[in-house]
């Protein structure tokens, strides 16, 4: 499954670097791509576990730069 | 502006009075022992750099440390501790300044980005049971009937089964011009509905359309990275942890062995660190080739990423594929040429001659009769690879090639023109030829001169069709290099013998159709494709896709993609000099703490700001 989500606050490029690097090496996902200039990120992985990648994901934004979120809803 | 950001900003000048009262209350009233100082300006210290602190540590925490809130925590507690107070507050200030201008301008660049690609609309109004509901557009499925009033963008594509208006294609094409479709024309989502009611039956998924597909190419775009983001990403990583130690030398060497004083060199250690901050690379580039991918689909130009838009920018050399790419691809009578009968006679005794034939040409010169009335055709006979025999008021009408007319005997001048000739004969008698020709485009003269005289990009032309057509084409269109009569084999080949020659095309584009080239296409340093509207092939194959057929869009996109790459450039340049010169001055001892956070902030601003230049680069 391949879905697009907003980023909130997210104004640090090099941030963006380190959060596609992370969130590349958990396990299921295929390829992810965080693109700073609209603020979206684009999660491809296996549908069995795709909530829990989706929920790490969520953890490595947020340990990297404190206030930037992946919005699900 | 934004709650938060009005938050912000007042925030920020509470704590500039607290400053300015501090520096007031101990220049003149206070002028007690230095914990009391201290304790004065902790007051606009914490509250303009409570957050930062706290980012810093958070960082720290999770192992992430040598961010710029860690840089600016310890430039400035560094401050603090050599007595510098007010230098540690202005740190803090400024920088709180710069971060809030910052975000100001990432916010405009991200949203003139989004003004750029908005071509999906989230909603479509779906018939459902007789009434209209208004529903998200994943809501709606093939076959579904959706209305589609004047003023809004076409969700997804289907086709129209009530109504005609005009279209607005812009979003799609870069084209202006409203094109316009009734029942059963097929419809592509982006285009705006500019004045009847439609109604659509969706022949695709929300996914699936056009808009989506495109949207999706150009977001997507940012993942294949241009050579100066990798710089950047490769530089941000060596470039902190070699600051740290140049900071940490020289803070501990001219104290240790020169026996200078330890308060200055660590000042001017702290000021090495405060303008090391990469941010203003590491921001501006990515929004500077974003900027450019949006200002060239804003003009129907997809380019699929960020390394596409630099190659095309150095680009020396542009081969195009002749038909269908500098011509129209479909065959018009260029002229009539008659012996002893009108011109009239002639095309009408050979459309009538060929009115069953399958062959394209024939096609042709029934489409060019149009409506007209064709005298009736007994006894009709196709000569397989020469013509078509018939009967046409008790006379015997043969039309074909010029062997058909040597085969039975006819004697004819033949036509020399570029093109292709059908001889007509009547009852053995030669008659005359209509010449067919291929449609050169309207503005392919022009757009191949603007790429030659603007862009100075040579241009190659690769054919199948014959010598003589081929350089009467490359002629008309000002091209000098043409290769002709090449099975598309031979195009690989002379790609590669074309890349083979770098001196002479250092940077080499091709430009086909996407259809029958697509291995063409993938050989060159980049490929694209021509009238990509609705063909997945030509996106599929192609790095860049030109959505319409205009020839005139290619210079456009070289001079964006100059233009995109000169920002960049000129971003990477001022930032790293402008930090170079602060950081000799520093070194040397002769920068102050808020010239530095002055660079550093200012530098990210101005180049922020300079790569909002990208989008605008086509309104030139």
């Amino acid at each position: 499954m391949k879905k697009t989500y907003k980023m909130t606050e997210l104004d640090c490029a090099n941030c963006a670097a380190k959060m596609e690097d992370k969130i590349k090496k958990l396990e299921g996902v295929n390829s992810v791509s965080v693109n700073f200039a609209t603020a979206k990120i684009t999660i491809d992985a296996s549908d069995e576990g795709f909530d829990a990648v989706i929920e790490q994901a969520k953890a490595i934004c947020r340990k990297i730069h404190r206030s930037t979120e992946i919005v699900t809803d | 502006m934004t709650k938060s950001q009005k938050k912000e900003l007042l925030s920020i000048i509470i704590g500039a009075i607290l400053l300015a009262a501090a520096v007031i209350v101990t220049k003149t009233v206070l002028k007690g022992p230095t914990w009391a100082v201290l304790l004065i300006f902790l007051v606009p210290y914490l509250w303009l750099g409570y957050k930062v602190l706290f980012d810093a540590v958070h960082g720290l925490v999770s192992g992430s440390f040598m961010d710029e809130n860690f840089l600016m925590s310890v430039a400035s507690i560094g401050a603090l501790c050599i007595g510098e107070h007010t230098e540690a507050v202005l740190v803090m200030l400024l920088y709180c300044i710069g971060e809030f201008l910052e975000e100001l301008a990432i916010g405009r660049s991200r949203s003139s980005i989004a003004a750029l690609t908005d071509i999906r609309p989230d909603r479509a109004n779906l018939e459902k049971n007789g009434e209209i509901i208004e529903t998200d557009c994943e809501n709606v499925h093939i076959g579904d009937i959706i209305l589609v009033r004047a003023g809004e963008r076409i969700p997804l594509d289907g086709i129209v089964i009530e109504g005609s208006s005009g279209l607005n294609t812009s979003a799609l094409t870069g084209e202006s011009l409203p094109r316009d479709v009734t029942v059963g024309d097929e419809v592509l989502s982006g285009c705006i509905n500019i004045s009847g009611t439609l109604r659509i039956k969706t022949v695709k998924e929300a996914c699936d359309s056009t808009a989506s597909r495109i949207l999706e190419l150009i977001e997507g775009a940012s993942a294949n990275k241009s050579k100066s983001e990798g710089f950047i990403t490769k530089f941000a990583k060596w470039y902190t942890p070699a600051v740290i130690v140049i900071v940490i030398l020289l803070a501990v060497i001219p104290p240790l062995f020169f026996n200078q004083s330890w308060s200055d060199w660590v000042y001017n250690a702290l000021n090495i660190l405060v303008i090391s901050c990469p941010c203003a690379l590491v921001i501006s580039v990515p929004l500077t080739f974003f900027g450019g991918i949006g200002a060239a689909s804003r003009k129907g130009i997809l380019v699929k990423g960020s390394n596409y838009l630099e190659t095309l920018s150095k680009c020396s050399t542009m081969v195009f594929d002749k038909t269908g790419t500098l011509t129209k691809g479909t065959f018009k009578i260029k002229r009539i040429n008659a012996v002893g009968v009108s011109e009239e006679e002639l095309l009408t005794l050979t459309a009538a001659c060929e009115r069953f034939s399958t062959h394209p040409l024939a096609h042709s010169i029934l489409a060019y009769c149009g409506n007209r009335e064709l005298p009736e055709l007994s006894g009709n006979e196709e000569l397989a690879g020469l013509g078509v025999r018939g009967t046409i008021d008790g006379h015997v009408i043969c039309c074909g090639n010029i062997r058909l007319m040597e085969k039975i005997g006819v004697d004819c001048e033949e036509c020399c023109e570029a093109g292709t000739a059908v001889y007509t004969s009547c009852d053995g008698k030669y008659i005359g030829y209509i010449l067919i020709a291929d449609e050169i485009k309207e503005d392919a003269a022009e757009g191949i001169s603007r790429l030659q005289d603007k862009q100075s990009v040579r241009s190659v032309m690769l054919s199948g069709d014959r010598k003589l057509i081929a350089e009467e084409t490359a002629e008309k269109l000002g091209i000098s290099e043409v290769h002709y009569e090449l099975l598309p084999e031979d195009k690989v080949k002379y790609m590669e013998d074309i890349l083979a020659d770098r001196s002479k095309n250092p940077v080499v584009a091709y430009v086909g159709d996407g259809i029958n080239d697509a291995p063409v296409l993938a050989r060159a340093d980049v490929g694209i494709a021509m009238g990509g509207l609705g063909s997945d092939a030509a996106i599929e194959a192609a790095d860049i896709v030109i959505m319409d057929d205009s020839i005139r869009k290619l210079p456009l996109a070289v001079g964006i993609a100059k233009q995109t790459v000169k920002i960049a450039n000129e971003n990477i340049a001022f930032a790293l000099a402008v930090k170079f010169a602060v950081f000799i001055l520093a070194a040397f001892g002769m920068s102050k703490m808020w010239m530095a956070i002055l660079a550093d902030v200012g530098v990210c601003l101005i180049a922020v700001l300079n790569s909002l230049r990208a989008m605008n680069s086509v309104n030139k």
